[in-house]
């Protein structure tokens, strides 16, 4: 889950990494009280979780609280790269001398966690690593170790911070580190990390992004969740536990196992390119061992889903039963229909591994007219692409 | 032969008495796995009967190796314990522990991945959030239906457990000298490296599948070492060509970042080794097939 950087900010600060004052707010109206706290000028930024937010106009200077409302309503709203702007952060200014750039991140290839430092900051650190990799210090970091003094250093002498700011800057390291630790980041990133006039070393920009995973050790990180700009079946979906993600093609896709379900979202792409063009509406994955009320669940957020012309069911039965899953369609259908909702749209059905036989008979006992069942992964694939071009 | 596990491999389970650990237990020895013993402190001398075998409880993983010469644990504890679980299996330097639980924090596996390392790698890690191994025939450690098919020639190795069942599924009439699911988290132990080299040096094995997906650069970096040291035919199959960018479909490892990790460039990575890569599943158990002929 990444982070708004006002989120970021005051995960930076709850673990002492210095910050400048700072406030959200989403309405602009509330923008004055907060300039004139800072006495006057404020920095407007518009929270985003996308880069490149200032070249677009989404950060001002306001001059004073009447200015600062004036930017905030400016900025609210406005459309950064397909993200619309909700709320914006009100920060003090900085008189910046100088602009670095440090993150700890994990390093997927080596299996380990990395520090990343550089005295070029305040540029998009890609840019960096591209133009000018001698600039950008890589130091893996163990995770049993961590960043301990010795390593801090290390991450200083080997990105060549000046030899004024390198204590703070390796104080500033385990601190962030700190953070990446504590709130089971996979990323946490000051872009740029800045001296003041005073010489002081501050994060004016971060970013942050947390393992999930990790969830039931953080309950303070649900808040965290922007779930105003959660689709809302991938909410409904989520409260139900279900591993759904929607996309914008119109074959709903349900199945057992991520590699699975990822591979069948390509299986029907490939069908539908003799279609019409059809492509898949969604990846579900309900998992090992599903259960029939899993696939009802899952069965009802695809049917809810107002793209979705046609559905694939495909499962391989490892340790999934396929009667459960047959039984789960069939039940999903009589719930919904109990429920006086029209189901309209067909199903195609292909059920392979543990228990299929027994499965297909339960589908076929069941007659249900808009269900029809496919021996292949293919066949099944071609068939419910024809079948959402047709509609 | 096979790879990783065979019929002499002595396994024990941690988490055994646990609803998932009983239920794949009982699975492992209908299919004729060494079930040596379980590892729970709280129900330690306690022995549990499973359709009639008697399976022993230990306190520790280090007792249930000195009692029965264990050299195999396979993991179901949950998230929560499943790092401690690790660090335990490899202090006691048992030869291969098999991480099924899925939804380990990344931290926690790069914490015992990194004291592993520190311990001097004696303890083979897979995982976690994978289906485990089977070496049909033999043995079976983990969650992968063992009724799919027989031994055969065929090695494969895969990020993905339905696909494993799939493939294995579509190529039943070969049969598999072994097949390891290493799992599509972020961190894992064993690679599709590791796997590779295991079935190059395996005399049994004659075609090696390898499966992939979106997210890191596994498949890239297995690719150039196919192109370096394996001789034996490989066909490969990727997942993932329609996910989005920045969006996470399913393995918590299953993710385009920017530019990288698409399934695109794995695909050509492996094509440029001399791999013959499967569009689909069907395709791919097709591919293998038409090598497994040349060589026999």
């Amino acid at each position: 889950m990444d982070l708004f950087e006002y989120q970021a900010r005051d995960l930076f600060a709850k673990h002492g990494v210095p910050v400048l004052d700072g406030d959200v707010i989403e309405n602009a109206a509330d923008a004055a009280a907060i300039a004139e706290r800072f006495g006057g000028r404020a920095v407007v930024k518009a929270q985003v979780k996308v880069g490149g937010r200032g070249k677009a106009g989404g950060v001002k200077l306001a001059s004073d609280p009447a200015d600062a409302v004036a930017k905030s309503e400016a900025i609210l709203g406005m459309d950064i790269k397909g993200h619309t702007v909700h709320k914006v952060m009100l920060a003090q200014t900085a008189d910046i001398k100088d602009e670095y750039y440090v993150s700890f991140l994990l390093d997927r290839t080596n299996r380990t966690f990395l520090a990343m430092a550089s005295v070029e900051g305040g540029v998009e650190i890609e840019v960096v690593a591209e133009e000018n990799p001698d600039a950008l210090a890589k130091i893996p970091v163990d995770a049993n170790e961590g960043c301990t003094p010795e390593k801090a250093a290390e991450i200083v002498a080997a990105a060549k911070f000046p030899a004024d700011v390198a204590d703070q800057v390796a104080e500033v390291l385990q601190q962030l580190w700190k953070v990446f630790i504590a709130e089971d980041a996979l990323l946490v990133e000051v872009n740029p990390l800045i001296k003041s006039g005073e010489g002081k070393i501050i994060a004016l920009d971060g970013k942050v992004s947390l393992d999930e995973n990790a969830d039931f050790r953080q309950p303070e990180h649900e808040a965290l969740e922007d779930k105003a700009a959660a689709n809302p079946l991938e909410a409904a979906a989520k409260a139900k536990g279900l591993n759904y993600v929607k996309l914008d093609g119109q074959v709903g896709i349900i199945g057992n196992g991520a590699g699975l379900v990822m591979s069948t979202l390509d299986v029907v792409a490939y069908a539908g390119e003799n279609h019409g063009g059809v492509k898949p509406a969604n990846f579900l994955d309900i998992g090992g061992g599903a259960s029939a009320e899993v696939m009802a669940n899952g069965l009802e957020i695809i049917l809810g889903d107002a793209d979705v012309k046609s559905v694939f069911v495909n499962v391989f039965g490892g340790i999934t039963a396929c009667d459960a899953v047959a039984n789960g369609i069939v039940q999903a259908l009589a719930l919904l229909e109990e429920k006086g909702e029209a189901v309209t749209k067909p199903l195609v059905v292909r059920l392979d591994g543990n228990n299929a036989e027994l499965g297909r008979k339960i589908l076929t006992d069941a007659n249900h007219p808009l269900v029809q069942q496919v021996d292949t992964m293919d066949g099944a694939a071609d068939r419910a692409a024809e079948l959402a071009n047709a509609k | 032969m096979a790879i990783f596990l065979t019929k002499d491999s002595k396994v024990i389970v941690q988490g055994m008495t646990g609803s998932e650990g009983m239920k794949h237990t009982r699975r492992m020895l209908a299919s004729g796995t060494q079930i040596v013993g379980g590892v729970n402190p709280r129900k330690a001398g306690t022995t549990v009967d499973v359709d009639g075998t008697d399976v022993p409880v230990f306190g520790t993983v280090a007792e249930a190796m000195e009692k029965t010469g264990a050299d195999v644990t396979v993991i179901f504890v949950p998230p929560k314990f499943t790092k401690d679980a690790v660090v335990e299996a490899i202090d006691a330097e048992i030869g291969l522990a098999v991480v099924i639980t899925e939804g380990v924090p990344v931290h926690d596996s790069a914490a015992f991945w990194a004291y592993a390392g520190a311990k001097g790698n004696k303890t083979q890690i897979i995982g976690p959030n994978c289906p485990g191994l089977i070496s049909p025939g033999q043995s079976n450690a983990g969650i992968i239906p063992a009724d799919i098919t027989g031994p055969g020639k065929i090695g494969l190795v895969s990020k993905s457990g339905t696909l494993t069942y799939q493939l294995m599924y579509e190529l039943r009439d070969l049969g598999f000298s072994s097949a390891v699911g290493i799992g599509g988290d972020p961190v894992i132990g064993t690679t599709h490296i590791d796997a590779l080299k295991a079935f190059q040096e395996d005399p049994e094995t004659e075609v090696i599948v390898m499966i992939g997906e979106i997210g890191g650069d596994a498949e890239e970096r297995a690719a150039a070492f196919i192109a370096e040291h394996v001789t034996k035919p490989v066909v490969g199959y990727v997942a993932g060509f329609t996910a989005p960018e920045g969006k996470t479909m399913g393995h918590a490892g299953a993710i385009v970042s920017g530019s990288s990790g698409t399934a695109q460039a794995k695909k050509e990575a492996l094509e440029a080794a001399g791999v013959k890569v499967g569009k689909t599943p069907s395709e791919t158990a097709r591919l293998a097939r038409e090598l497994f002929a040349t060589v026999k």
